[in-house]
């Protein structure tokens, strides 16, 4: 099953030169774009790990895409993100964000049925990579 | 796609549409002397274009041109500025994406402790990529003295990046002549990766003076001819004394003399002011200037 969420969950991957105008966008507005991956999917796994610090003051997205081929090098079985974050007085969260890598294979999630009191059905989603430790996973 | 081999190219119309003559006319009006400096500019400007016009007709085998540059003189002697309009002229020809200046030293390269270098360095780097960036003093990047000095690790990761991402980004080294001379000598790898050594001559009396002129129409200023000579004998005065950069000294000069024109003006209250006398730096301000006490002095 392919994970999407984000910007352009509606769109199939993006290539590197599309990734490249993305960030050139998000650059010209003035927002910090940074990278991030994981290996847990749940939707609500909002936390991902950090690779490297977000980038401040960059003209290029040169510099971005260098990071994010790092990232790519360094986990190539993990889902890896870019987020771009606008720290203009209002908005002051991230305005754009869509995953750049992926495992090569992904199992997919089960739903899961917990019995509750008074016979309530209780339904929580599992993605069956997590089921190995964390590194591990894809 | 080649174009057959007797069709006329229109070089002049690709140099025209590039706006690169813009900006050398710039540096031409706005930088007094340097005339190696400017040479040496519109040779490498006529390369990339010329580049460019091979590139368009299919003749692109000799590689993007390695632009890497390094700027030595004496402090004052406009390397920083040069550099600002290099940034310049590599974006109007194409070879610089974004056409900015990151200015850097040492401090901002070099970390404090293992493993502080390379993010900051990578950091910086990424700043500049699409751009140019500027190392003021590079030779303080290597220190023999303390082999344990995390500068070379920087030399290295620049080393890395001026090779593998030549199209991204230009890197300026600048310094004094003789101690940037030691820092090549001592880093070979940094040596063969810069293909345009270009030399900042120092600046006679009549061009600081021009510069001076220059530097006070922009502040809206004026000297009066008093004003005039009495500047000629500073800056004949203070070439002689240390710590003199060429025109960083004459800027200071005229700061400071424009503090005692306000002075001069404050203490004659009373007196009919007009725009005239606002704008007019009198010989009075500029020999009120310690370097003719000192001179004074030894005398």
């Amino acid at each position: 099953m392919r994970l999407t969420q984000g910007t352009f969950s509606f769109l199939p991957d993006l290539s590197d030169a599309q990734i490249r105008a993305q960030i050139e966008y998000c650059l010209g507005r003035g927002w910090a774009v940074s990278v991030e991956y994981t290996d847990d999917p749940h939707p609500r796994n909002a936390y991902w790990e950090m690779y490297g610090m977000p980038m401040f003051d960059l003209k290029d997205a040169a510099g971005v895409m260098a990071e994010v081929d790092a990232c790519r090098k360094t986990f190539p079985r993990h889902y890896v993100k870019v987020n771009a974050f606008d720290a203009t007085h209002g908005w002051e969260s991230l305005r754009l964000s869509f995953i750049v890598n992926r495992p090569p294979n992904e199992p997919g999630f089960a739903l899961e049925r917990e019995e509750a009191a008074g016979r309530i059905q209780r339904y929580s989603m599992r993605a069956y990579a997590t089921a190995r430790p964390e590194g591990e996973r894809y | 796609m080649s174009a057959p081999e007797s069709l006329p190219l229109d070089l002049e119309q690709l140099y025209r549409d590039s706006k690169v003559e813009d900006v050398l006319q710039g540096l031409e009006r706005e930088l007094v002397g340097l005339v190696p400096v400017k040479t040496r500019v519109r040779e490498i400007a006529a390369l990339l274009v010329v580049d460019k016009l091979r590139r368009s007709v299919g003749l692109d085998d000799a590689g993007a041109p390695s632009l890497h540059m390094s700027f030595t003189g004496n402090p004052g002697t406009g390397k920083t500025t040069v550099a600002l309009r290099m940034a310049e002229i590599l974006h109007a020809l194409g070879y610089s994406r974004k056409g900015h200046l990151i200015a850097v030293t040492r401090d901002d390269l070099v970390g404090q402790y293992i493993g502080h270098t390379a993010p900051k360095t990578k950091e910086v780097l990424k700043r500049a990529m699409g751009g140019v960036l500027f190392i003021d003093e590079a030779y303080y990047l290597y220190r023999p003295e303390n082999e344990r000095d995390y500068g070379q690790e920087a030399i290295e990761i620049l080393l890395q990046v001026m090779e593998n991402q030549r199209e991204d980004l230009v890197v300026i080294l600048a310094g004094y002549k003789d101690r940037m001379d030691r820092f090549f000598s001592s880093n070979p790898g940094m040596a063969s990766r810069i293909a345009h050594h270009i030399d900042f001559p120092d600046y006679k009396d009549g061009e600081l003076l021009a510069i001076a002129r220059l530097m006070l129409d922009k502040m809206k200023y004026r000297l009066d001819p008093g004003g005039e000579t009495a500047l000629g004998e500073y800056i004949a005065l203070r070439k002689t004394q240390p710590h003199f950069a060429n025109a960083r000294s004459i800027r200071n000069a005229l700061d400071r003399a424009r503090l005692r024109q306000a002075k001069r003006l404050f203490e004659q209250r009373g007196a009919p002011l007009t725009r005239e006398s606002l704008m007019t730096i009198t010989a009075e301000d500029i020999r009120a200037s310690r370097v003719f006490e000192a001179a004074g002095e030894t005398r």
